[in-house]
């Protein structure tokens, strides 16, 4: 785990995302398949409902997957699964070839896992930068009494962290907002400063929940290119959830379809959209009416 | 940016140590020159207390967003050891301020682990549940305590725990010249009075120390997420147990360390006196004086600990008059109009003051 964390170039090479291309195509040599993330026959059940069955998905160490389904396919389930909210009743998680099992939810994003929410959990009461200071909780090292105290440690781990807090702001645009509370941003805003926040915890993964929800097209298209620059820039694996069609389409090297809690399909985008019984899912049986 | 912000922070840190420094030099030179009267006087160390209480519920509280009606009791466990440990060592140490210190110490260090022990049952439980079983634990200290009888003789310590209440301090079968400290339900009795209010000052300012540096580490931004959003501090990597635990633990023990104090102010102190109302009164300080407002939580322990004192002069009518300041406080502390007139007004005030510093 630490060894990964080290192989992070450093931020300060990071340049701010511009916008400047509207679609993101990636080259195949590009993309470091060898697997962060292998789910091996996950499933759980919640009493007599099996939400999730048999899921299998291997993740590349730098990869863009995209999850999507109907609803209540069992999407967020499988997050939340990853994440250690809820255990698995079966199957194993493999993280960079470790067995998660007994992680809490905490020790899941300690070891490399980090998302966000569907409905966006900041912590409003707090300052932006607060916010993205927090992500960087497991950087700092000194000890509650080196706090109390503010012994040099203190000191040097604020600083840095500070620092380094204003550098993932500046990259999603959020750096000149951040003395104001996240709970009075925008609500485009406070996605990407969930994001920044995610980040900010140095994870080899990250799994972003329906991040274009109530975004329109051209914010959308900036989350985007975004998403892939994060990808360029951090070179992590991002697995997503979304229902936006065309960012899915656009971005995602590969694609899983999840319905009634059991995969369907898998493969790139092309695949997906000619496949019939994603096809099915999303719309109905064809020729359903007629007989 | 940012860099201001943090300036900000730390100028209404030191805003509240100079208050406090301010006070304290004012009201000591006040003492030395007769100006307060014996009643008056007697005030300084409790109110020292309090604030020390109030300062540290909020930690809890404000900071740490767990409701607690059982702070009484880490102030029980704090003035019964302290108290045990300034007069079995009174021939051992004899200087006084010494005694105290480490009476403050041990009773500082008696509430942790108490705290520790009810934390670790209790910061499972949330909102209403947490409150409820907190405030057991408050009654059951205070049980507890009643049935202790303690003396010391030059063989050490002897206690005995009273559960029926057949025995009686000659049960302890003392040796000559040996001491009773606490006598089950009459408490602690002949205790000889080593709080000062010089004391008091330098807990106060310990106490902020520890909770303000606290609050603005990473611990505390810990602590303060944890508040704000569980799920969201657990999915950054935080483990939310452990910093509930660290928040109620260092509140317990900053409580412990008040009690040590204000036992060591009175001959005699019964246990009932760290009943639900003494939790209740100091949860209506921090919650008058603002959610995770340290400098709010020190004003109205002053004011609303003074207040009754103050209106002794008004005899049947004074718990009257206090309820009502209660109620008038409450609604304008949250009362939208009055807040928003008075950002108006500081807004205003910083423009003005911008003005004239682009103007200089």
């Amino acid at each position: 785990m630490s060894d990964s964390k080290k192989r992070r170039p450093g931020l300060e090479s990071v340049s701010p995302v511009v916008p400047v291309q509207t679609t993101y195509y990636v080259p195949e040599r590009d993309v470091d398949k060898s697997p962060i993330l292998q789910c091996i026959n996950l499933g759980i059940s919640f009493g007599g409902l099996k939400a999730v069955e048999d899921f299998n998905l291997t993740l590349g160490r730098t990869e863009i997957a995209g999850l999507i389904g109907p609803n209540g396919a069992g999407k967020t389930t499988i997050f939340n699964l990853l994440t250690k909210v809820y255990q698995p009743t079966h199957g194993t998680i493999l993280l960079d070839g470790k067995d998660t099992a007994n992680m809490s939810t905490a020790q899941v994003n300690r070891a490399g896992i980090a998302r966000t929410f569907q409905n966006i959990r900041l912590f409003h009461n707090q300052t932006v930068a607060d916010n993205v200071l927090i992500g960087l909780h497991n950087e700092m090292d000194y000890g509650m009494l080196g706090g109390i105290l503010r012994l040099p440690g203190y000191w040097r781990a604020e600083k840095i962290a500070r620092q380094r807090a204003m550098e993932y702001l500046a990259l999603f645009h959020l750096d000149q907002h951040a003395d104001e509370l996240a709970g009075s941003l925008p609500y485009g805003a406070q996605r990407r400063l969930e994001i920044a926040r995610a980040l900010a915890t140095n994870p080899s993964l990250l799994l972003l929940d329906e991040p274009a929800a109530g975004m329109n097209p051209s914010e959308t298209a900036e989350l985007m290119e975004n998403i892939v620059k994060i990808r360029d820039t951090f070179h992590i694996a991002i697995l997503l959830i979304e229902h936006d069609m065309s960012l899915v389409m656009n971005i995602c090297e590969g694609i899983a379809v999840l319905n009634f809690g059991r995969l369907i399909a898998k493969g790139n985008a092309d695949a997906i959209r000619n496949d019939p019984t994603v096809v099915e899912a999303y719309l109905g049986r064809k020729g359903a009416k007629e007989s | 940016m940012n860099m201001k912000r943090y300036l900000k922070d730390a100028r209404s840190d030191l805003l509240t140590y100079a208050g406090v420094i301010i006070a304290f030099i004012i009201i000591s030179t006040l003492k030395s020159h007769g100006a307060l009267n014996r009643s008056q006087s007697g005030l300084l160390v409790p109110i020292c207390c309090y604030i020390v209480m109030a300062v540290s519920l909020n930690l809890t509280v404000g900071i740490l967003g767990d409701l607690s009606l059982g702070h009484a009791g880490f102030m029980s466990v704090g003035a019964f050891s302290g108290v045990v440990t300034a007069m079995s060592l009174m021939n051992v140490i004899p200087s006084a301020p010494a005694r105290l210190a480490l009476a403050m110490l041990v009773g500082a260090v008696c509430a942790a682990i108490v705290g520790f022990l009810v934390g670790i049952p209790v910061l499972r439980l949330n909102g209403d549940y947490l409150a409820i079983v907190t405030l057991a634990f408050g009654e059951i200290i205070k049980e507890l305590i009643t049935c202790l009888i303690v003396g010391v003789d030059s063989e050490g310590l002897h206690v005995i725990f009273n559960v029926n209440g057949s025995k009686t301090a000659n049960d302890l079968t003392l040796l000559d010249g040996g001491r009773i400290i606490i006598k089950g339900a009459q408490g602690a009795t002949g205790t000889k009075t080593i709080a000062t209010f010089s004391a008091g000052f330098v807990l106060i300012m310990i106490t902020l120390v520890i909770v303000q540096n606290l609050i603005r580490s990473r611990h505390g931004r810990a602590i303060m997420a944890v508040r704000d959003n569980r799920i969201a501090a657990d999915s950054v990597g935080i483990p939310v147990t452990k910093y509930k635990m660290m928040a109620f633990v260092t509140s317990a023990s900053l409580a412990g360390a008040a009690g040590a104090l204000f036992g060591l102010n009175y001959s005699n102190l019964a246990a009932a006196k760290f009943d639900f109302n003494t939790s209740i009164l100091v949860l209506v300080f921090v919650v008058l004086g603002g959610l995770g407002n340290i400098w709010g939580s020190i004003i109205a322990t002053v004011i609303l600990y003074i207040l009754p004192e103050a209106l002794r002069g008004f005899a049947n009518y004074r718990m009257l008059i206090y309820a009502i300041v209660l109620i008038v406080v409450m609604l304008t502390t949250n009362n939208p109009v009055l807040k928003n007139y008075i950002a108006s007004l500081r807004s205003k005030f910083s423009k003005d003051s911008e003005k004239e510093a682009s103007a200089s």
